[in-house]
């Protein structure tokens, strides 16, 4: 009995994989969290509960997808055979989405996390027509019966940064690499603005949106003409280490984002700004385990462990060391609060009254500049 | 002045890159081959020449070897559409796609590689003078190499016994065949030249322009470089000027973003393209300056002894 079996199973596993092949193309890599199937004869075990990634970017960009690789490793390890983990990358925010989204689905997958905002509207539809399928979308704001949002509070990471970008500036001009003019991206570049006026009230920000989340050569230039424009910092919102690299390059300095990229230019390198997902991964699984998921959104800072910063290059002061400390002790303990009022628009007109502190609402909805950034904000 | 200074040293090194592959697609056009396997052959010259500084620390080496993966590349092309006659658009579409996928596949090692460190290249005397110092003086020797390829290209073509050859069979591979002319292997010549070209110009952008390794970063290079040549009515110089200024309109929307222009950024990400509709729009305007510079037989298959 058991060579049959073994054999029909292997039939089956070899058939998923060729459709799997055929329909996702090559960017499909599984990864079984177990080295080798168990034995038909043992006792039956539950099915693994079969998880699916759709990232954005390659698993090697360094930064933003890299990061959520690094989590997706994390899970395996903490679940073990429990679980099988698998994942789709470059799938692109268009109509591409929504077809990984589906083949992800119909293959059999129970969790399915999407990586990027983009994948909001297409993850809706595919969650429609999979209602025994759990899926959990990353920074977006739309919910379904079975869709949930989960986000990290990568602001905290800019207002750090930012901090150490204006205590170290000799030229008082900070650029910002940026990507998408969605909110997640202008409050971080206004956080990163807040951390720097917060020890220097001279600074001024410079942005330059590349209109993507992954474009090397067009972060480069990006970064190249910031530079160019008197800029001596530089800080991104894009995914990959080529800003920090073109700071290298040019002999200024920069930081790493959602990972820690202090390899890319180490003499740049002022700190990383990083994510860790995988202790919302580890939650999430373990909702989809025990069944206790249900839908909703969480959004999760340093206070979590999900966000932080860290390698902080060796000649920033020690007195900017220890206020980055507190900053982090005090977002731990709520003590301290980075959207707190009074803070000015960019046309100095107050967007938070003294003392008042902004809700998450207010923070999901940021489309102004603060006062001290440049440029005017595309629509 | 200062930021206008930089913005044109970064039109310069920009335009270099197009500039030194739209050479080498020219030689391909005069000899009457169209390679649009342009964009593949960049990638895979730029995953060659990467990985090759990766492993030796040699810039040179790297260019050497990304000339080399373009040659290769362009040879297969070259023996496909000069001895088997297939398409040469569709040959060309498909040594581009295979080359985008196959550089992608082969690099994925090479994602998180990093390269040595590189060293500042500024002339002596001439880097200090104010403006122009910065402006023209504080390249990468390759900027100054791609003149010099324009100017040795225009000697070559125009001036030289071997030029009016390639020259006369892009126009009339017949006519050169009967006077005795190997076609066939002169045009593979072409092919290869133009190949190793586009190669070096791959190299220099994942080894000099963009320091790193990912799959698809030529994004489009490639491209502009075949639709310069067309811009240029097939003209080395005009080529160089058409490489600098699309450079110039790429590396303009950024620096108006930087100093706080307030206009769209959407609309600056369009100026590269609008640049190329108003350039066709112009040339299209004089029909002559195309027909008395197309090379007659591009893109026609040749049959010896028909």
């Amino acid at each position: 009995m058991t060579d049959l079996s073994k054999r029909s199973l292997m039939k089956v596993a070899a058939l998923t994989a060729l459709a799997g092949a055929a329909l996702v193309g090559c960017g499909k890599k599984e990864e079984p969290a177990v080295p080798a199937p168990a034995p038909a004869a043992e006792a039956p075990k539950a099915e693994p509960l079969k998880i699916a990634f759709a990232y954005v970017g390659p698993v090697g960009d360094g930064g933003w997808t890299f990061a959520h690789d690094n989590a997706r490793k994390a899970l395996e390890k903490e679940f073990g055979d429990k679980i099988v983990t698998s994942f789709v990358e470059s799938v692109p925010e268009s109509a591409d989405a929504e077809r990984v989204l589906r083949d992800m689905a119909s293959q059999g997958n129970k969790l399915i996390f999407g990586t990027t905002f983009g994948y909001m509207e297409p993850m809706l539809k595919v969650a429609a027509d999979f209602k025994d399928v759990k899926f959990e979308h990353a920074t977006g704001y739309k919910t379904a019966e079975n869709m949930r949002t989960y986000d990290s509070r990568t602001y905290e990471g800019a207002y750090m940064a930012g901090v150490i970008a204006g205590s170290m500036t000799k030229s008082n001009k900070l650029g910002v690499v940026a990507s998408i003019p969605i909110p997640e991206v202008i409050r971080n570049i206004n956080s990163f603005t807040l951390g720097a006026q917060s020890v220097n009230p001279k600074i001024k920000t410079s942005v330059v949106w590349v209109n993507g989340w992954f474009d090397p050569p067009k972060e480069t230039e990006a970064a190249t003409s910031l530079i160019n424009g008197g800029a001596d910092i530089l800080f991104q919102n894009t995914d990959s280490s080529a800003v920090l690299q073109t700071a290298e390059k040019m002999g200024k300095r920069a930081f790493g984002w959602d990972s820690d990229m202090t390899a890319y230019g180490p003499k740049a390198h002022l700190g990383s700004a990083v994510i860790n997902w995988a202790p919302y991964y580890i939650k999430a699984t373990k909702d989809a385990l025990e069944g206790t998921w249900t839908t909703g959104g969480v959004w999760w800072g340093h206070k979590e462990g999900a966000i932080d910063m860290v390698s902080i290059a060796e000649d920033v002061p020690a007195d900017v060391k220890a206020k980055i400390d507190t900053i982090k002790a005090g977002l731990k303990d709520g003590s301290f609060v980075i959207w707190k009022g009074p803070i000015a628009g960019q046309d100095g007109k107050e967007v938070l009254a003294k003392d008042a502190v902004a809700d998450d609402a207010f923070l999901g909805g940021i489309k102004f500049y603060v006062k001290g950034v440049e440029g005017k904000l595309p629509n | 002045m200062e930021p206008t200074a930089l913005l044109i040293a970064a039109t310069l090194n920009a335009g270099t890159v197009l500039a030194i592959a739209a050479l080498g697609l020219l030689i391909n056009e005069k000899a009457g081959i169209v390679n649009l396997g342009a964009e593949g052959m960049m990638l895979c010259a730029a995953l060659a020449g990467f990985a090759t500084v990766v492993h030796t620390g040699s810039t040179l080496l790297g260019f050497v070897a990304g000339m080399a993966a373009g040659a290769a590349l362009s040879a297969i092309f070259g023996v496909l559409v000069i001895w088997l006659n297939t398409n040469q658009y569709a040959t060309g579409l498909a040594l581009s796609l295979f080359g985008a996928g196959f550089s992608a596949f082969a690099g994925t090692r090479f994602v998180q590689e990093k390269l040595p460190e590189q060293v500042v290249h500024a002339i002596p005397v001439l880097a200090d003078i104010p403006f122009l110092g910065n402006a023209l003086f504080r390249h990468h020797p390759m900027v100054y190499a791609c003149v010099a390829l324009t100017l040795g290209l225009i000697w070559f073509l125009y001036r030289t016994r071997a030029g009016l050859v390639l020259r006369s069979v892009g126009e009339s591979p017949e006519s050169a065949h009967a006077l005795g002319y190997p076609v066939r292997r002169i045009r593979l010549m072409a092919v290869m030249a133009g190949g190793a070209l586009c190669g070096l110009a791959g190299a220099y952008v994942s080894t000099v322009y963009t320091p790193l390794w990912v799959e698809g970063m030529i994004a489009g290079k490639g491209w502009i470089a075949l639709a310069l040549t067309t811009f240029a009515t097939w003209r080395p110089a005009r080529v160089l000027l058409g490489a600098y200024l699309f450079g110039g309109v790429t590396m303009l929307q950024f620096h108006l973003q930087g100093i706080g222009v307030n206009l769209p950024s959407q609309l600056l990400t369009m100026l590269p393209y609008l640049a190329t509709v108003v350039v066709l729009v112009l040339i299209s305007r004089n029909p002559t300056w195309i027909r008395v510079n197309m090379p007659g037989s591009i893109g026609k298959p040749f049959y010896p002894g028909s």
